[in-house]
């Protein structure tokens, strides 16, 4: 007889989630640095303003601006790499991630701690220098450290409850980070009027692409650089893995396999919103909602996004007492 | 590395005779590492102990923001035990343990060893780990120790003594299956040539043991009860609930509600049957106990008084605990069994006593003290290794509080060779073995060897800077 699924502990689904929004977090973060970087380089002298559009995208601009003042290459990586009082820096993510990883220990495979534990040691031994000796590099082991602890996941815990709590988690900060790359940068790339069709914006529309990994998914999908297109890629596409649809798809899957809830229905408020969201975004045209305003777009869907945070925390993490419903 | 510059000075060498010749026993391991080429032994310790870090194999110091997390040192070179070395081992831990669970539950209930004279009633009843409110209690098989890590050592004459019965909730069982699983991958050949028996199965007869106190139930439930992840011990409690494959719970995570202890779950609430709890006694139930514990679950005491949930250990064994009382175990061992204890204590002075006092008070430097009911090497003074000033701080709190305090002589503990540096050392270890009791009593076969790292030092505790070492213990009828 196959014995019943053990329970999931609220408080460890808790974890869960935030383990994995944490992971995915730091490894936008390093890229976004990464990218940035690199397109300096391809713009040498004419745009050091360019680290202030990606302080932008993290929402936390004035935090920035009162700890640091002037954006550049070194205030901004030392805020978004190794601040350890800015929550969202890569240094806080790993070890936000790492503390809830290590609070539940026993549910992931030790394989999965260790690499946490790999990139918790990598990351506090490189906040010890004063600077990373090569950007790009210290930025490639984040990511792929953080890549190896998404394929650890997938192939060493069983795709159970406390698995699809990592794969929700890790799919909303996936399209809450791609929205936001998106809104700061299209509003920054659109103005430049004059320069369409140029040389140097092509750079820049690559560097948002690249930005998100997307430049050769895109190339093959669409070829010719084309902001609306670009913003139909990144916004709509139902197979590229960090288009903010598939990724909203992919986390409403993962509350039905949580729920066992069939799709089409919902037994929940987070499956309610997230199911209302999804279908927005199937059935959405890139030209309706640049026609309405794209800033105004992402804004009403950010608050989306983070009511459904909220509701899932309600549904699934509350610690309550009277009302639940006992499964003896 | 080699031995040949390895002296054992007066002590008992755990390896080697006084003479410098290797024990028959730890022959094989002996030639190994002496055939192993110069710096092997050194790269394997690195790789060791990058290994355990990597892992995050480790403890919390409490009180040191710095560095809160630190490996537990480890030292390569192994701790053999022979087959007829053990067996005596392990008849006096079986016996021991046999008369303490006999005593617990004598204390909450008729309470005869004390009306019989045999332990004064006041000793007993003064004890900081004495809880009234266990009275009546009648746990599972009535069974109040579950798991105990006794600790021994050995003086210089060789002979196995017991300083310690560790019985509210021992620590440090992780590190022997942990330690072991290192040495395997380096020294397989001495593995296979010398029949050291498996430690790996404890998990499994941890799990069998806790099941087994759910009395009529088909499919029990069993959980970890931990403080959380700052606990000093978190690392072992997540590792024995993983490698038990039971949930690891915090106080929060549970409810007790119409009198039955439930789990918090995505689901709703799910039926506990038995608590393997990590949480002092103090800090498990805010009804009973500490009210400020934040830790705990209320309600949860009024759930194990009425059956509806069993917690190993149980509460109020730490009364066996009492360093005071641990004096009585011989006398407890013959008062319920008839028999002679097969490991015998430690000489102790009990404060208490007008002529004992007097003694201690005399006699403060050679000897060691200890507050009754401290651990983990605190309140705790080693004469030899004192200063003036501290024996007479000493001396004031003995006589402030005699009832707290005993003493014992200053062992010379046994010696094993240790690497420090590019060498091979002497340190002072001693054994802690694991002892499972349900239905039935049974001993890891092993334990940890606990290793005071520091030159000289007798203070073997983690929290001191302490270290350990696997301890292997041979398979009577295999290589010796």
């Amino acid at each position: 007889m196959i014995p019943p699924a053990q329970p999931l502990l609220s408080r460890v689904a808790d974890a869960l989630y935030w383990m994995a929004r944490y992971i995915e977090r730091a490894e936008n973060v390093a890229r976004f640095l990464d990218v940035n970087h690199n397109l300096m380089l391809d713009l040498p002298g004419v745009f050091s303003s360019q680290w202030q559009p990606i302080i932008n995208t993290t929402g936390d601009r004035a935090l920035f601006a009162e700890r640091y003042g002037e954006a550049n290459q070194q205030s901004a990586v030392q805020f978004l790499a190794f601040d350890a009082e800015y929550p969202n820096s890569i240094y806080s993510c790993i070890l936000a991630a790492r503390e809830n990883a290590r609070s539940v220990r026993e549910t992931i495979s030790s394989e999965m701690w260790q690499q946490i534990n790999s990139l918790y040691l990598m990351i506090t031994e490189e906040a010890r220098k004063a600077a990373p000796e090569s950007l790009p590099e210290f930025c490639h082991s984040v990511r792929m450290g953080c890549h190896l602890f998404e394929g650890i996941t997938h192939s060493t815990v069983s795709h159970n409850e406390a698995w699809h709590f990592i794969s929700a988690g890790r799919r909303l900060e996936r399209a809450d980070k791609t929205t936001r790359v998106l809104d700061v940068k299209y509003f920054i790339l659109l103005p430049s009027v004059a320069d369409v069709g140029t040389p140097f914006d092509d750079v820049q529309w690559s560097a948002l692409l690249k930005s998100v990994s997307g430049f050769e998914m895109y190339r093959k999908k669409y070829g010719r650089i084309v902001p609306d297109r670009i913003v139909e890629f990144l916004l709509l596409d139902g197979e590229f893995p960090r288009a903010v649809r598939y990724s909203i798809g992919q986390a409403d899957e993962a509350l039905h396999a949580i729920t066992g809830t069939p799709r089409g229905g919902f037994s929940c408020a987070s499956e309610q919103r997230i199911g209302l969201l999804r279908s927005e975004l199937d059935f959405a045209r890139v030209e309706a909602i640049l026609g309405g305003g794209l800033h105004e777009f992402f804004d009403a869907l950010q608050t989306k996004m983070n009511t459904i945070d909220e509701c899932i925390a309600n549904d699934f993490f509350a610690q309550r007492t009277e009302g639940a419903r006992v499964w003896a | 590395m080699r031995f040949s510059e390895y002296r054992t000075e007066s002590f008992y060498d755990e390896m080697f005779e006084d003479d410098g010749t290797p024990r028959p026993h730890v022959r094989l391991l002996v030639d190994t590492i002496e055939s192993l080429s110069d710096g092997h032994l050194l790269r394997y310790q690195r790789a060791a102990e990058r290994l355990l870090l990597q892992m995050g194999i480790t403890f919390n110091v409490y009180g040191d923001s710095a560095g809160t997390e630190r490996i537990f040192p480890f030292d390569l070179i192994p701790r053999i035990i022979g087959a007829p070395e053990w067996d005596l081992i392990e008849r006096g831990l079986v016996q021991r343990i046999h008369a303490l669970n006999a005593f617990i539950d004598d204390i909450y209930h008729e309470q005869k060893i004390l009306k019989d004279g045999v332990i004064p009633a006041d000793v007993v009843l003064s004890a900081v780990s004495y809880r009234k409110q266990c009275h009546g209690l009648n746990p599972p098989w009535r069974v109040w120790c579950h798991v105990t890590g006794t600790d021994l050592v050995r003086d210089r004459d060789g002979r196995f003594y017991v300083l310690e019965d560790n019985l509210r909730v021992p620590s440090g069982v992780s590190y022997v299956l942990e330690n072991r699983e290192v040495l395997k991958r380096i020294f397989p050949a001495v593995f296979e040539g010398l029949s050291v028996r498996p430690v790996n199965e404890y998990p499994s007869r941890l799990l069998e043991m806790l099941e087994s106190l759910a009395l009529g139930e088909q499919n029990p439930r069993v959980v970890l009860l931990t403080p959380g992840i700052y606990n000093s011990a978190y690392f072992e409690h997540s590792f024995l609930a993983q490698q038990m494959g039971v949930q690891l719970v915090e106080g929060r995570d549970l409810v007790v509600s119409g009198g039955d202890v439930f789990m918090r779950t995505t689901k709703g609430l799910e039926r506990v049957h038995v608590i393997y709890r990590r949480v002092d006694d103090d800090f498990m139930d805010p009804d009973v106990f500490r009210a400020d514990s934040m830790l705990g679950v209320p309600g949860l005491m009024a759930a194990y008084r009425a059956g509806r949930v069993a917690l190993a250990n149980a509460p109020g064994n730490g009364v066996a605990d009492d360093k005071v009382i641990y004096a009585y175990v011989p006398d407890m061992i013959r008062y319920y069994d008839g028999e002679d204890a097969i490991l015998p204590n430690v000489p102790t002075y009990l404060c208490w006593r007008d002529a004992d006092r007097k003694y201690v008070l005399e006699h403060l430097a050679e000897l060691v003290v200890k507050s009754a009911n401290e651990s983990g090497g605190y309140g705790m003074l080693v004469g030899p290794h004192s200063t003036r000033a501290v024996q007479e701080e000493f001396a004031l709190r003995i006589q402030a509080n005699p009832r707290n305090y005993i003493a014992q002589p200053t062992l010379a503990l046994s010696r094993a060779p240790t690497i420090v540096d590019d060498h091979f050392e002497g340190r002072h270890v001693d054994l802690r073995p694991y002892v499972l009791c349900g239905k039935e009593i049974s001993v890891l076969p092993g334990g940890l060897t606990r290793v005071a790292m520091k030159k000289g030092s007798l203070v073997v505790n983690s929290s001191q800077g302490g270290g350990s070492k696997d301890t292997w213990v041979l398979a009577s009828g295999g290589h010796s």
